[in-house]
């Protein structure tokens, strides 16, 4: 498993500010989390991406207090929390559900976690304040929870969290109850809100959009384990395994050997043809790969390429979607498999291919990544 | 419906049918009925017997006969209301004791039931799913005996020779027999076991649909256990306290067997008072205002109550 490191941080000690080791849950002998480790930087935005049952709440879960681990530790800014309830950990989550208080008023609300830890009535005043305006809700201060629309809870439940200036934040799903428009304008907002107050940061959503446009680095999670730690680029460009290329954005997988391999490029051999890719893999000769091209990194065109001895493969149109700035086709291979082909539309007069038009897809050896497991 | 409908078409002429149709003409026939019922059994079976009872109270009587409110003579119509009854029951210091001693009683009966159902209900609620229908079982399980021969059992518990005393005198511990039968101790005893499941089931459904998220975003901003307790599952469970302390409290203040049988002549209760006007004083006028002024008094503070709380919970969502 890959894991490149955080990109944020500023110095050694900053970058294990939260250390994740050989952390284990059992439910039933079930490992619902499964030996993952990670250290996370200060100040950094980490995002556990995975579809339900992944194990990333739990991991979470287990961060905030409300599970304890079978077996593992962790460490926050040096100090061990996993076994301290979560009354006593420095850190704060926001819910999915955001579980505001609802006989609370807003002010309230936030006021909540700096009572709890005997700030002086004035301070709390200017806290709440202050917390209020930098998620612009001052004016709601006096309103109930469910005087407020959910865009408006959300940002009540980031105000709480971030009022006790927690060392880590928690975010679970902070999205998934907003509905699409307020969406896309809450993720931007969030982030900026985020790396404004400069708090590290743990969320995990089973939108990649979401962690894509939230996280500095992505964790990709299944069946209780990493599967590629990387940045949103790099995990989209560089997949590590046949499951990251797939879980994240479209791809297209194809089964080939090895029958070339040098140290500036290897040649695959497949059923539709052979791939060149610029790079070498350090493989045995002959061993299974899988060659992953994504729908955008191909041309499509109505004549062969000029070098077709490579990266080429022939088929007819099956079916095409005009999406504005887009068209996606479906391309049938001989055999019946369908490519998926992405074709941005840089000029505003287009022509498309008709269905059931002969074509050739082809694509560079730069945007072909080999996949071994 | 439809049926009913077309009978209705079909004898066009009957008065029934003629009715029928106008409601089914009208619409939302099956709402309304639904509707209709708890209010044809209100009157029926509240506001009736109350008027009954309210005229009673304004009567003279004459021996066991009751006389008439109005009487026509000589081309006068004579109404006669009498309030002394109700005069007696405020210049009379029995009923004016009796009626505060009710009360006492029957807020010291919720209290009790409240300190303990709370706790009850708090652990059937948090407990696994798949034993919340059984603990609910047997909860409910003394229902299924005769309210009356679970209190007569009491008797035979707390008698001077009655399972207690004989035990513990068996066991050398006491050597005269204590005293709990007709006393106070007793008749609360009874009380709080009577009417403890009223308090636990309401509660009940009020924690156990509680968000127990709620309770861990709590504890994530640094609350104790019992901080989050006292903060959140208190407040939240409101709603099931005033419902619990409501079918416990009420009930309590004209409570009549339990006191009849293991109360004794300290225990003063309303409606003991209010039998023995009926059925040994014979004063049928007297009893009913009695029992006017114990269905006013606790409906005035249920009224004022509730319109409190229709403002404060307005729109609430929980």
């Amino acid at each position: 498993m890959v894991i490149t490191p955080s990109p944020v941080a500023a110095s050694d000690a900053d970058l294990n500010f939260l250390r994740i080791d050989k952390l284990v849950k059992l439910f039933d002998d079930v490992a619902a989390v499964d030996e993952v480790s990670v250290d996370i930087a200060k100040g950094e935005i980490f995002a556990l991406l995975g579809s339900s049952g992944c194990g990333k709440s739990t991991l979470l879960r287990m961060l905030a207090g409300f599970e304890t681990p079978t077996t593992g530790k962790i460490k926050l800014d040096g100090v061990d929390i996993a076994t301290l309830p979560p009354y006593e950990r420095p850190i704060n989550m926001m819910f999915q559900s955001y579980a505001l208080f609802p006989h609370l008023s807003v002010w309230e609300n936030v006021a909540f976690g700096l009572k709890r830890e005997g700030m002086p009535a004035d301070q709390i005043g200017d806290r709440v304040e202050a917390m209020l305006s930098t998620v612009q809700l001052k004016p709601y201060a006096k309103r109930k929870p469910h005087q407020l629309s959910g865009g408006q809870q959300q940002r009540v439940a980031l105000a709480r969290c971030l009022a006790k200036s927690p060392k880590l934040l928690l975010l679970d799903e902070p999205l998934g109850a907003l509905d699409r428009k307020l969406r896309e304008q809450t993720q931007f907002e969030l982030h900026n809100i985020i790396k404004k107050v400069g708090v590290t940061c743990v969320l995990v959503t089973h939108d990649q959009e979401e962690a894509m446009t939230m996280a500095d680095r992505i964790a990709v999670m299944s069946a209780g384990r990493f599967m590629q730690v990387g940045q949103p680029h790099e995990i989209y460009e560089t997949p590590s395994c046949k499951f990251v290329a797939d879980f994240i954005g479209n791809v297209n997988l194809f089964d080939a050997k090895l029958v070339e391999d040098e140290a500036d490029h290897c040649v695959l051999a497949g059923e539709h043809g052979s791939f060149y890719i610029d790079h070498g893999i350090t493989g045995t000769l002959g061993m299974a790969a899988t060659v992953a091209v994504r729908p955008e990194k191909i041309k499509l065109s109505r004549t062969p390429p000029a070098d077709a001895a490579h990266n080429c493969i022939k088929g007819v149109i099956a079916d095409s979607g005009y999406f504005g700035s887009f068209s996606l086709y479906r391309m049938a291979l001989p055999g019946g498999r369908k490519l998926q082909i992405q074709i941005t539309h840089e000029h505003r007069h287009i022509e498309m291919l008709n269905d059931g038009e002969d074509a050739y897809a082809s694509f560079t050896p730069d945007s072909l990544v080999v996949l071994t497991s | 419906m439809e049926s009913a409908k077309m009978q209705a078409k079909g004898h066009a002429t009957s008065p029934l049918a003629s009715f029928l149709q106008r409601i089914a003409a009208r619409g939302n026939w099956g709402r309304r009925s639904v509707i209709g019922v708890p209010y044809v059994f209100l009157v029926l079976l509240f506001t009736i017997p109350f008027l009954v009872v309210l005229r009673l109270s304004l009567t003279e009587m004459d021996g066991v006969h009751i006389m008439d409110l109005t009487s026509y003579v000589d081309g006068a119509v004579n109404i006669r209301i009498k309030l002394s009854n109700y005069i007696f029951l405020t210049s009379d210091a029995l009923y004016v004791d009796t009626y505060i001693s009710s009360i006492k009683f029957a807020l010291l009966n919720t209290v009790i039931c409240l300190a303990i159902g709370y706790p009850f209900a708090y652990f059937m609620a948090r407990s696994q799913a798949s034993i919340r229908p059984a603990l609910l079982m047997l909860v409910s399980l003394p229902f299924w005996t005769s309210y009356l021969l679970r209190v007569y059992a009491w008797k035979g518990l707390l008698d001077d020779n009655g399972v207690f005393n004989n035990v513990l005198m068996a066991m050398h511990l006491i050597d005269t027999p204590i005293k709990m039968m007709h006393t106070g101790f007793s008749m609360m005893l009874g009380m709080v076991y009577t009417y403890l499941p009223f308090m636990i089931l309401p509660l009940y459904a009020n924690l156990v649909k509680m968000d127990l998220r709620l309770l861990e975003a709590a504890k994530d901003l640094g609350a104790t256990p019992f901080q989050t307790f006292w903060l959140i599952t208190v407040p939240l469970s409101k709603n099931g306290i005033i419902a619990g302390a409501m079918l416990v409290f009420i009930p309590s203040v004209g409570e009549y067997v339990i006191p009849e049988l293991l109360g004794g002549p300290s225990t003063l209760m309303i409606g003991r008072v209010l039998w023995d006007e009926f059925f040994s004083n014979n004063d049928w006028s007297m009893a009913s205002a009695v029992a006017v002024s114990m269905v006013v008094l606790i409906l005035i503070p249920l009224v004022v109550f509730n319109k409190y709380q229709a403002q404060a919970g307005s729109g609430r969502s929980v």
